[in-house]
């Protein structure tokens, strides 16, 4: 069967199709059989729904935001909940959205399959880290609905030990409980990948997708635990007056930074890297071809996992580094653009020597790749110390990290969660409408932030409720992009609902990929598979494919 | 395919190929988990270098003033403990019931004594105003003599910098008192189990996961006395 027609999208005779009688979501019922599963397939989805609930709300916050900043004037809220909006955006938005996005849903559902294996290696701690997940996040709820936080989400000292009277103290424990379920997940995939790998499953054999787990998994695991620390320091200086970070005592607030920082910049890979895994799979199945570079690209994801430890003091230019570490760490942080550069290269070569179609999940991903490119770049500049100085603080930040976070890692999720669709419910969407969505989210994202690289190039400060007019027509753009990026983002929560009940039967492997999770039933049974694959090709190997389905043809017919 | 061919322990769960994968996957798993363990320490060691560095004389005086009998005795209590644990771990693997609980009580009761200990040396802590925070005594420290102590006068701001010696002193050995805490909940359900012969039928990797989670809680310690009470003692 070769893909002569634009389209590859390959479902099954709508009149007679209908899912398979036994799956892994109609195998128990039941609220109960719901919050005490095992299986690596439901946990993914509660996640799935959670994650959902908590992006709305730190949206809903975004949007409070934009709508303050529409006029020069403080005219919508006073300054102190202003400060506690974008805080609680950026909170809920890192630790409850972005860090636990990919992995905790898709890597969840389909590390398993991927591996060829039944379920992950610690199905209860993985239950477990879901319900910590909940616990971490009704914490910062209650944060929230208690009065707020307004120390923005990097809690920097001594402004949140000493200074602000909000509820740094419950918010600090959700973060660090929260935490503990990332720290979980990632030790999860780590021993999953080492040790339950199907016969034949070599390591070169894994997809590109596992191999970004793996590496945010090793961050997950070195660098959380070194987040929840400094949080219990904030919380005990706040409590009892420990004075780690306190000058009064001697303390140096300096120090909170390096060990944040130390954190909180892997954490930007924990955030990117397994966006980059669904990249490579949408890539490689749109284009019809094993990922160009397929090693450059496993390594790359390793290389950015452990170069990514070295350059946190660029979050510190202008806090007190001094200038020879400055210089080193400016350095460094040029290098890690090494290995991102190596992947966004090689997609590009993938794609410019395969047979391309755009569905839906590969219009996010060029979505995904355009952004991220400009993202990665602006960061480039932040590196270069001249630059940084006169743009740290400013909207040039805001910019920069919401094209790295919300272009490149949102546009990778909402990808992934439209190319595994089908694998996850048995049934497809609606693809005109989808294809409306991607469109949407990519202008309106654009219209959102491009006007912010100029305000911060202009000098408009970051966290500011109020600013001078001259300002205000930029201003004015990136609410209304924002308002555009809003509808990007619901009108896939609409259909998708929709099609739960109404889409069409999406069969086995619509998108005639080559994963391991593509040739089991849709959805998946409970065990995943009835018998434990011998795995006996490379990765993405296509005519292994071909292959594959002239046999099934011959058989059947 | 639920049925399997051969016979498997109870404990098998049937994502696991064989037993010998679930044991593997138990066994990495948890030292993967004593890696994050040591990255969360990590962060206080880092401080506590860092500080010590910069304010040396305030850490001479501040490790002076806590005792090393009391530091040295519960050394010796937790390696006895660290000892009984391991003993547990050969009672289970030649599934001896009896001595297997023996040896988990004995744990506990050590656990007990250093945490009973480390009660006391905070006790004191608080009672001479070496708790951080607005009952710290600072004088102490600047005029030593007339409070009796045996240090040299340290300035009135360096005198200040003995505090981040305590913050850090609590917060270490605290941490440290906390990993014990849930390590003696864990031991109690282990005994429980134990009991029912749960781990003498052949499965043994709770008590080994677990034995190695009350070894790294020992290996922390060894590194703390050393670093909180010992080095550089020199009152003059
Ligand atoms: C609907 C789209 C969004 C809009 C309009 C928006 C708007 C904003 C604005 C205006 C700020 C800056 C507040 C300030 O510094 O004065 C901000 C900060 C931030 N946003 Fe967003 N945002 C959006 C989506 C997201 C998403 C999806 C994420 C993560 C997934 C995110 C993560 C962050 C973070 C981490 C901060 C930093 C908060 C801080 O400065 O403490 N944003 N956002
Ligand atoms: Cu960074």
């Amino acid at each position: 069967m070769s893909a002569t027609s634009s389209t590859i999208l390959n479902l099954p005779d709508q009149r007679t199709a209908t899912l398979p009688k036994r799956h892994y979501l109609n195998n128990e019922d039941g609220l109960l059989s719901w919050l005490f599963t095992g299986d690596h397939k439901r946990i993914a989805i509660l996640y799935l729904i959670s994650i959902t609930i908590f992006f709305f709300i730190g949206g809903a916050f975004a949007g409070l935001i934009r709508l303050e900043l529409l006029t020069p004037q403080p005219d919508l809220v006073a300054s102190d909940t202003y400060n506690k909006l974008f805080s609680m955006h950026g909170i809920i938005m890192v630790f409850l959205f972005l860090v636990p996005s990919v992995p905790a849903t898709l890597g969840n559902f389909l590390m398993p399959i991927m591996l060829g294996t039944k379920d992950l290696a610690f199905p209860k701690i993985n239950l477990l880290s879901w319900y910590l997940y909940w616990v971490g996040g009704l914490f910062i709820m209650a944060a929230l609905v208690l009065g707020g936080v307004d120390t923005g989400w990097t809690f920097t000292t001594p402004l949140s030990t000493h200074y602000l009277n909000t509820h740094v103290v419950t918010a600090a424990l959700g973060i660090f409980i929260a935490g503990f379920s990332s720290i979980f997940t990632g030790l999860n995939f780590i021993v999953t990948i080492h040790r339950m790998r199907a016969p034949g499953m070599t390591w070169f054999r894994m997809p590109l997708f596992v191999w970004s787990h793996y590496a945010a998994s090793i961050l997950m695991v070195l660098g959380t635990p070194v987040l929840a620390i400094t949080l219990v320091l904030v919380a005990l200086e706040r409590t009892i007056g420990i004075g780690v970070f306190d000058p009064t005592k001697g303390g140096d607030p300096l120090l909170f930074q390096h060990l944040f920082w130390f954190y909180s910049h892997p954490a930007v890979y924990i955030m990117i890297l397994p966006g980059m895994g669904v990249i490579s799979e949408v890539v490689s199945t749109f284009a019809r071809k094993r990922v160009f570079g397929y090693t450059a690209v496993a390594f790359s994801s390793v290389a950015i996992a452990l170069f990514g430890f070295f350059v946190w003091a660029h979050h510190m230019f202008i806090m007190g580094v001094s200038n020879y570490s400055a210089l080193v760490f400016s350095l460094l942080t040029m290098l890690v653009a090494v290995p991102s550069a190596i992947k966004i290269f090689n997609w590009a070569f993938t794609l410019q020597k395969g047979s391309i179609t755009f569905e839906t999940p590969m219009l996010y991903a060029f979505g995904f790749m355009g952004l991220f490119t400009i993202g990665g770049m602006t960061g480039v500049f932040l590196g270069a110390l001249g630059m940084d100085i006169h743009l740290t603080e400013t909207y040039f930040i805001v910019a920069h990290f919401h094209f790295v976070m919300v272009g490149g890692m949102l546009m990778a999720f909402l990808s992934g969660v439209h190319f595994w669709w089908p694998k996850m419910t048995g049934r497809m969407y609606p693809e005109s409408l989808s294809k409306l969505a991607a469109v949407t989210t990519f202008i309106g994202f654009n219209l959102t932030f491009l006007p912010q690289f100029v305000l911060g190039y202009l000098g408009m400060p970051r966290r500011y409720h109020a600013y001078p007019p001259e300002f205000q027509v930029l201003n004015v753009l990136s609410t209304a992009g924002a308002t555009v990026l809003g509808v990007g983002y619901v009108l896939p929560l609409l259909y998708l609902a929709w099609s739960l009940k109404y889409g069409p039967i999406a069969g086995n492997n619509p998108w005639q990929a080559t994963g391991l999770e593509w040739q089991i039933q849709s959805p998946p049974l409970t065990e995943n598979f009835i018998e434990i694959p011998v795995m006996d090709h490379e990765a993405y190997d296509y005519e292994w494919l071909a292959k594959k389905m002239e046999q099934e043809v011959t058989t059947v017919g | 395919m639920e049925e399997h061919v051969h016979e498997y322990l109870p404990q098998h769960r049937h994502h696991f190929e064989t037993e010998e994968q679930q044991r593997e996957a138990g066994t990495f798993g948890m030292w993967l988990f004593l890696l994050t363990e040591i990255m969360f320490f990590g962060g206080m060691f880092f401080a506590y270098l860092l500080y010590r560095n910069w304010y040396y004389d305030a850490f001479v005086v501040g490790s002076n003033q806590l005792s090393i009998p009391l530091g040295g005795t519960n050394t010796a209590i937790l390696i006895t403990s660290g000892f009984f644990m391991a003993l547990a771990v050969w009672a289970a693997e030649v599934r001896k019931k009896g001595l297997l609980l023996l040896f988990l009580v004995l744990t506990t009761v050590f656990g007990f004594v250093f945490l009973g200990i480390k009660y006391d040396e905070y006790h004191e802590k608080w009672e001479l105003h070496h708790i951080p925070g607005a009952h710290f005594d600072v004088s102490q420290f600047v005029n030593p003599e007339a409070y009796g102590l045996k240090e040299k006068p340290l300035a009135p701001d360096m005198a200040q910098k003995v505090q981040i010696y305590f913050s850090l002193y609590f917060a270490m050995t605290g941490m440290h008192a906390l990993h014990m805490i849930i390590g003696v909940g864990i031991l109690f359900w282990l005994m429980w189990r134990a009991q029912r012969g749960d781990f003498t039928s052949g499965y043994v990797a709770p008590i080994e996961n677990f034995a190695l989670y009350w070894h790294f809680v020992d290996i922390v310690w060894l590194f703390l006395y050393p670093l909180l009470y010992l080095i550089d003692r020199h009152p003059l």
